[in-house]
């Protein structure tokens, strides 16, 4: 028998345990079009701003890891996983979620209608970060073949398994911007 | 009625709420007076804990408790309380229950604070000291102490009885297969995390989100194990993001989440982390024997299949995985046994087609391998010995076309120009392997209830407490109920995940589509039947000496099919029954004779292309053509949806998938996306369904068998083969990683 002193949890564990919190720091951001004046911590990452304190849950936790994609948003037009980024470094950029992408009467994005179209999803989880994330690779122009999709979609995981339609509606979205 | 929906392709009627983020999942839904949870994970295997000291985490401004084993409040003290639906035998794992370690990542406290963030970080200053005891996470170490379960679990199979005398007719075959086969420990990782959000509605009531197959299984497992009555608990789990089987059983989040909700008298949530997502229930691991004797002929003489499978030290979980040898192929001589050893670990669950792509992994490897053996084609040698009735029960079939899978699968994958000989095909730097198995899984029906209300505006409620995974479940409702009353689709709204809804079991076994799409059926014919008595019965009615098959029901009337003039309006109807609505509920069962005589299985016939970088040991799977006999099919759209699905589950069990255990630390070490592989986008490419027609009147009264499990059954046999008929190396590990790839030596 032996005696074993763990930590609860592997990795942090600070020499002296401080119950001083860190303060709060503004913060100017752009979520869908809308200009927000905010205080956040600065250990709060842009997913959990998203989610927890404006409550725009279209933006999903998958993994906090940025293994998962499901966090995927736009930022000034990039997609990037928003669990890995802290708040208060994006500071005065504009940010795009899931819920920013329809038009304000309603209208979906080409991208949301071709998944409906392509059945590019069944539980919903990982749509919301797929779809910002073909956005955002529509966007960049470097994929063009079902490979480049694939290849650059390969950062959102689907545990459905919906990839062939993931490709077939963000192909069929890229010939149409091809064609106009 | 007509069917213009049922059998047609059709978009998910959920599908906005999804791509527009619209839809809430258990960890979504919130309260003005929300705290938040965060789970401290155990760091030994076994043992108990000494001291925990939760002084600091307390100290930290926002924290509103910190739940141990020495504070938790009373619950229910029999463990049988603890027992939900779908529990194998045995006393559950108790989350807090006492100072005990059973398992590595055991939860050990719960934080509960105003913030997410201050929880996790006051999670990280509660400090646990253990006294360990030996553990033993290792099946391999344990094999010796198997035995067979004493108890069965409800609901599954135990292996049949053995039939003729397998040994002596191994003896006597002159070809003879023998080998040992082993899958990787997996774990669901369904994309949303477990969760639970219980929001406080005073008076020790409670509204309860969680992810949950079942939402009436959270429920009575809540009101058993808190001794609350029904009416104060409802649970409502519209959305499910994934589960694969995760979600049958409760996990430990909701009890957490309930106890401390109860206990603060507010709303509390709690969501696991990732690598919480590998400290709960996954697929066993399994020590597997096969042995299969053939003459000249390829006539199967003896089959004999063997199972060791890994349990908890705690309830003896068991899984159909080696009944499939038994039933699959004509042949007088077969035992298959199924044994379990106890290790250190939680107990494993019920993960997507629970034991069939374990033991037809084996299985149909080994049917492959007898296949070169005897130097015929492996579609030949499984037509060879085809088996009309289910031999392993003396059952008839309800329906079997898998001969045409094996068929069409077969024609349109290109089989005959398959040179059989391995490393026999090149292309560039890749050798090119194909390889095919068989699949098979229960089709089954559940008692189910459903409840259909049509209101004065002409639109139709349908209802019953099921949930949609992801599956399609509310789109095939929407189809079923449309057609029943001639409605379109944007008229039916379903209902499902809520305990309040008309009772049903989980939302599992491929018999979802089966058991609550004829309790919809039933309930809306019923509505269909009160409409039509109220409208013949009006005063001067038009329809008066009609027949209810001769009117139909369109733009809010009730016509005759002959003559559309004469109807009845759809008010004037309930006016006439002096009702506001028309409401009926409904329960569908399956007919117990048909169970006696016969056995319903879906059947399908799955081809791989692989091609390996045998430098590099990379196998990409490039081509998979997978022919489903499953009766008939409701949606082809979201159908051929949940086969691909299943596919790219088993091209992760064939390829990617495997919780690393740490057997020093009796720990799984991968516990994140990163390290545990699941298939990417890049790694899938063309999946190809193929539904086989085939005509059941016996699985349910709609003809359907259900989906959700096939598409996985036979996908990693059929890889394995095909990696063998590309390299010549047979891996009867999975999954089939670049070091087996390398280091495997070529069969002589």
């Amino acid at each position: 028998m032996a005696d074993l002193d763990l930590p609860a949890r592997q990795g942090f564990t600070p020499d002296a345990p401080s119950a001083a919190l860190p303060g709060e720091i503004p913060l100017t951001l752009t979520i869908n079009g809308e200009r927000r004046e905010l205080h956040v911590r600065p250990w709060t990452t842009l997913l959990d701003l998203l989610r927890e304190d404006l409550h725009l849950y279209g933006t999903k936790k998958g993994c906090d890891h940025g293994q998962c994609g499901a966090c995927t948003v736009l930022v000034d037009g990039q997609r990037i996983n928003s669990c890995l980024a802290l708040a208060v470094s994006k500071d005065g950029c504009e940010v795009t979620t899931v819920e920013g992408l329809a038009a304000p009467d309603g209208a979906l994005h080409p991208m949301q209608e071709a998944f409906i179209e392509h059945d590019a999803f069944q539980c919903g989880y990982c749509t919301p970060g797929q779809i910002c994330s073909a956005v955002g690779l529509v966007q960049e122009g470097h994929a063009r073949t079902p490979d480049e999709i694939r290849e650059q979609m390969s950062g959102n995981i689907c545990r459905c398994g919906a990839y062939t339609n993931i490709v077939d509606a963000i192909e069929d979205v890229l010939a149409k911007e091809t064609a106009k | 009625m007509h069917e213009t929906h049922f059998g047609s392709p059709r978009n998910r009627v959920d599908g906005r709420l999804k791509v527009t983020g619209a839809a809430p999942y258990a960890g979504e839904f919130t309260a003005p007076d929300l705290a938040h949870g965060y789970v401290v994970s155990g760091a030994i295997a076994k043992g108990r804990i000494k001291s925990i000291d939760t002084k600091a985490a307390l100290a930290v401004p926002g924290v509103v408790q910190v739940f141990t084993h020495e504070n938790r409040p009373r619950t229910a003290f029999r463990s049988n309380a603890y027992q939900d639906e779908v529990a194998p035998p045995g006393k559950p794992f108790r989350a807090l229950y006492d100072e005990r370690i059973v398992y590595s990542g055991q939860p050990v406290a719960l934080v509960v604070a105003e913030d997410f963030e201050i929880a996790r970080y006051a999670a990280s200053l509660v400090q646990v000291t253990y006294e360990a005891e030996p553990h033993e996470t290792d099946l391999e170490k344990v094999r010796g102490k198997a035995y067979v379960p004493p108890v069965k679990r409800q609901g599954i199979s135990p292996p049949p009885k053995p039939r003729g005398d397998s040994e002596a007719a191994f003896g006597n075959s002159p070809v003879k297969m023998e080998a040992g086969y082993r899958i990787a420990i997996e774990h669901h990782n369904p994309m949303e995390p477990h969760a639970t959000t219980v929001v406080w509605e005073g008076d020790e009531r409670i509204t309860v989100h969680d992810k949950i197959q079942g939402a009436q299984n959270s429920q009575s497992y809540i009101t058993s194990v808190f001794g609350l009555p029904n009416s104060d608990v409802r649970v409502i789990s519209p959305f499910v993001g994934g589960a694969f089987g995760s979600g049958l059983r409760p996990q430990y989040q909701l009890f957490l989440a309930v106890m401390a909700a109860l206990e603060l008298k507010r709303s509390v949530r709690v969501v696991l982390t990732r690598d919480q997502m590998f400290t709960m229930g996954y697929r066993p691991d399994g020590l597997q024997e096969v042995a299969l004797g053939a003459n000249q002929d390829a006539s199967l003489q003896s089959i004999r299949h063997d199972l060791i499978a890994n349990t908890s030290t705690f309830e003896d979980y068991q899984e159909a995985t080696v009944n499939w040898s038994a039933m699959l192929y004509h042949c007088d001589n077969v035992t298959t046994t199924h044994k379990l050893a106890t290790t250190d670990l939680y107990t494993p669950a019920d993960m997507r087609a629970p034991g069939a792509p374990t033991g037809l992994f084996a299985m149909e490897s080994a049917m492959d391998e007898l296949a070169y053996k005897l130097g015929v084609d492996p579609v030949a040698l499984r037509l060879r010995n085809y088996a009309d009735i289910d031999e392993s029960t003396n059952k008839y079939h309800t329906s079997k076309e898998l001969r045409a899978a094996y068929q069409l699968g077969a024609e349109r994958f290109g089989w005959s120009k398959r040179n059989p000989k391995p490393r026999s095909m090149k292309e560039g730097r890749e050798l090119i392997g194909w390889g095919m198995a068989t699949g098979a899984w229960e089709a089954q029906m559940a008692q189910t209830s459903a409840r259909a209300t049509l209101t004065a505006d002409g639109r139709l409620e349908v209802a019953t407490a099921s949930a949609d995974i992801g599956t399609g479940t509310y789109t095939i409702l929407t189809q079923i109920a449309a057609d029943a009353l001639g409605l379109p689709m944007e008229r039916v709204t379903t209902k499902l995940g809520d305990s309040s809804l008309p009772k049903s079991p989980v939302e599992g076994g491929s018999w979802t589509a089966a058991s609550a799409g004829s309790a919809v059926e039933l309930a809306c014919h019923k509505v269909w039947e009160t409409l039509f008595k109220y409208a013949r019965g009006m005063d001067g009615s038009p329809l008066a000496n009609a027949d209810i098959d001769r009117v139909t029901f369109h733009d809010e009337r009730i016509a005759l099919v002959s003559d559309p003039s004469r109807y009845v309006t759809l008010n004037d109807a309930l006016k006439a029954g002096g009702v506001e609505k028309i409401e009926a509920e409904e329960t569908a069962a399956p007919s117990k004779l048909t169970q006696m005589r016969y056995n319903s299985f879906t059947h399908s016939a799955i081809f791989a292309e692989v091609r390996v970088d045998e430098e590099l040991g990379q196998v990409r799977v490039t081509r998979i053509v997978d022919a489903v006999a499953a009766g008939r099919i409701i949606n082809p759209k979201t159908a051929r949806s949940q086969i691909i699905g299943g596919v790219v589950f088993g091209i992760g069990m064939a390829m990617h998938e495997e919780s690393m255990a740490d057997h020093n630390l009796g720990r799984f070490m991968n516990h994140n996306l990163a390290e545990y592989h699941v298939p990417a986008n890049a790694d899938i490419h063309g999946i190809e369904v193929i539904f086989v027609e085939e005509h059941d009147t016996l699985t349910s009264p709609l003809g359907v068998k259900g989906l959700g499990e096939i598409g996985i059954v036979g996908t990693a046999a059929a890889i394995a083969n095909a990696v063998f008929h590309a390299t010549g190396k047979r891996i009867r590990e999975l999954p089939i990683t670049i070091d087996k790839v390398i280091g495997t030596p070529e069969a002589v």
